[in-house]
């Protein structure tokens, strides 16, 4: 393993993340607080509590993984993308590292800043509402590997993005309906039945049922699916970024 | 043993355009080679291929020993690349640029290291500065910089001296030079034909992806090149003298000047015996002076006879 070439792409991806700290950080905290102020007080007072807790304590789970989701995917895919687009990956592919250190390096930078953004929107949040968190360690773990994974799919469509415009595309497109009908906001149980099966299929809705299961205790779908299903994603997504550097796919001519 | 060897190297690019024919070339430990060759031959596909930017279609490269595609790492480890775009992070510190590839190549830091290739290149001034704020040779020196900064034992120059001022070809003459006294192999492509004759030990001529030859610069002047004497007459005369057929003579300045062609590694010129009949002839000399044909004369017929034979 080059570990001082992981170590060097990340320092340099965080750096980048640094030099724009106040935006990356203030600009959370707003988006977070504006949620509570509409969703919490105004329309949450009209709503009654969902699953034993009060409606701006239930999106709270909702809300961080949206954030994080987005996150990921944008930080790893403007990350591997920039550096398509300025042609500095010759010094990528011309250097002595393998696929998996390149990921690591990235990947590990983009869901580090997601991470970092998440754990404010949760700091935020608890300053409007008492939150209670039942399985601390389990919400850690959930937090960290939708990161992780969120991030490796940005890599890879960060590699498939041929313009900026693509770079919006999947993101815009088909991620944002996910997470916003992958219950979010409300609990499966509250959809018509046809709706609640067909949320199944939905992936999102396993990662946010798990989260919010680590805060509350309460789940859509079993914990174990949840488990499941980001441990697929992830494994997915890792298969395809290994079969684009073995095939140089959109890397080399 | 050569230290990077290339081996039927092939190339065709997705759409099917075959920019490498099966190049075949070996090149010794501190050599400097200089790759000449038109728009389009193939040079930076070839140093692509070698460094691992573009897949070979065919054929093997060892650089080192290693080979480029099963060993990568150890390969690659040797290798330093200065492309012939200008590809640079546009908001990064030149001194963080060039640590970046350091690293990559999983070297330890050395800020000794760095300050003195910075100041080599005349960078040191401008080390905190950001790649945008430089101008156009500046980057040029960048890449270099990060280039040299991971200590390659192999060094790919494409083009590195296109648009850059007198004074950074000479610095970078100079680099070359010095790196050459370490024993970096040094691969250079270029467009400037005084620059291979300047630096290059050994010359290659590549066109429409195929090596038309490769050849020690001396020897290959020597070979190829021609010498031509110029002869001043005090009196210009309307036709070559018959006394002097035999020497495929040439009238130039309205008759002013006669123009002897001849081979410098022929077994003799023949000069003597022409002076010689010249003034049997009655001719009576003003000056001599003699030109030898350079490799941009040697170049540019080459490319021609393949493009004549192309078109053939
Ligand atoms: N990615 C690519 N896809 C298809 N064709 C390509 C690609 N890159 C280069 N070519 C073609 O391959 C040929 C050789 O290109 P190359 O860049 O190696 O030339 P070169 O000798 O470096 O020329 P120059 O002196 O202009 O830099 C050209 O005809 C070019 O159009
Ligand atoms: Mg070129």
């Amino acid at each position: 393993m080059n570990w001082s070439a992981i170590w060097t792409i990340y320092t340099a991806e965080m750096t980048r993340f640094f030099r724009t700290f106040v935006q990356s950080f203030i600009s959370p905290v707003i988006s977070t607080s504006l949620y509570f102020v509409v969703f919490g007080t105004a329309i949450g007072s009209r709503i009654q509590q969902v699953e034993g807790v009060s409606y701006a304590a239930f999106i709270v789970p909702g809300l961080i993984m949206l954030s994080v989701m987005t996150q990921s995917i944008s930080n790893a895919s403007f990350g591997i993308y920039f550096p398509k687009f300025t042609g500095t990956i010759f010094e990528l592919l011309s250097a002595p590292v393998n696929f998996f250190e390149i990921v690591l390096g990235y990947v590990g930078a983009a869901a580090t800043k997601a991470l970092f953004i998440g754990l404010v929107i949760l700091a935020t949040a608890s300053v409007f509402i008492e939150l209670q968190i039942a399985h601390p360690l389990a919400m850690m773990a959930f937090l960290v590997l939708t990161c992780l994974s969120f991030a490796l799919f940005g890599f890879i469509i960060g590699i498939w993005a041929g313009n900026f415009e693509q770079l919006q595309l999947i993101p815009l497109l088909v991620l944002t309906p996910l997470i916003f009908l992958g219950g979010a906001f409300y609990s499966i149980s509250m959809l018509p039945a046809v709706w609640q099966t067909v949320s199944l299929f939905n992936p999102v809705v396993y990662l946010i049922s798990g989260f919010r299961w680590a805060f509350y205790g309460a789940a859509d779908v079993p914990i174990g699916l949840s488990l499941l299903a980001i441990a697929g994603f992830t494994g997915a997504c890792l298969l395809t970024i290994g079969w684009i550097f073995k095939s140089g796919y959109r890397l080399k001519p | 043993m050569a230290f990077v060897q290339i081996d039927n190297l092939q190339k065709t690019y997705a759409g099917g355009f075959a920019a490498l024919k099966g190049v075949s070339l070996e090149i010794g430990e501190g050599e400097i080679l200089a790759l000449l060759g038109p728009n389009g031959a193939g040079k930076t596909t070839l140093i692509s291929v070698l460094c691992g930017l573009v897949s070979p279609s065919g054929g093997q490269a060892r650089i080192g020993g290693h080979d480029i595609v099963e060993a990568y790492r150890a390969a690659r480890r040797l290798v330093g690349l200065v492309p012939q775009e200008i590809a640079l992070e546009p908001f990064t510190k030149v001194i963080d640029a060039v640590r970046f590839s350091r690293g990559l190549f999983g070297l330890s830091r050395d800020e000794a290291k760095i300050e003195n290739i910075l100041k080599r290149l005349s960078l040191w001034d401008k080390r905190h500065a950001r790649i945008t704020q430089l101008s156009g040779g500046m980057k040029r020196r960048v890449l270099i910089a990060k280039a040299l900064a991971h200590e390659p034992r192999v060094l790919f120059l494409d083009e590195p001296t296109a648009g850059v001022d007198v004074e950074l070809r000479r610095d970078m003459w100079q680099i070359v030079a010095e790196l050459k006294a370490d024993g970096v192999t040094i691969i250079l492509t270029t467009h400037y034909i005084e620059e291979a004759e300047a630096i290059a030990d050994r010359i290659g001529v590549i066109n429409k992806g195929a090596l038309l030859l490769v050849e020690d610069k001396a020897a290959l002047m020597a070979r190829m090149g021609r010498k031509e004497l110029y002869i001043s007459l005090r009196k210009p005369v309307a036709t070559v003298p018959q006394a002097l057929a035999g020497y495929g003579l040439e009238l130039a300045d309205d008759g002013a000047t006669l123009v002897y062609s001849y081979d410098t590694s022929g077994e003799a010129t023949g000069i003597t015996a022409l002076l010689a009949d010249l003034a049997g002839a009655g001719l009576k000399l003003a000056d001599l002076k003699t030109r030898q044909s350079s490799l941009e004369d040697i170049f540019v017929g080459l490319t021609r006879e393949t493009s004549a034979e192309d078109a053939a």
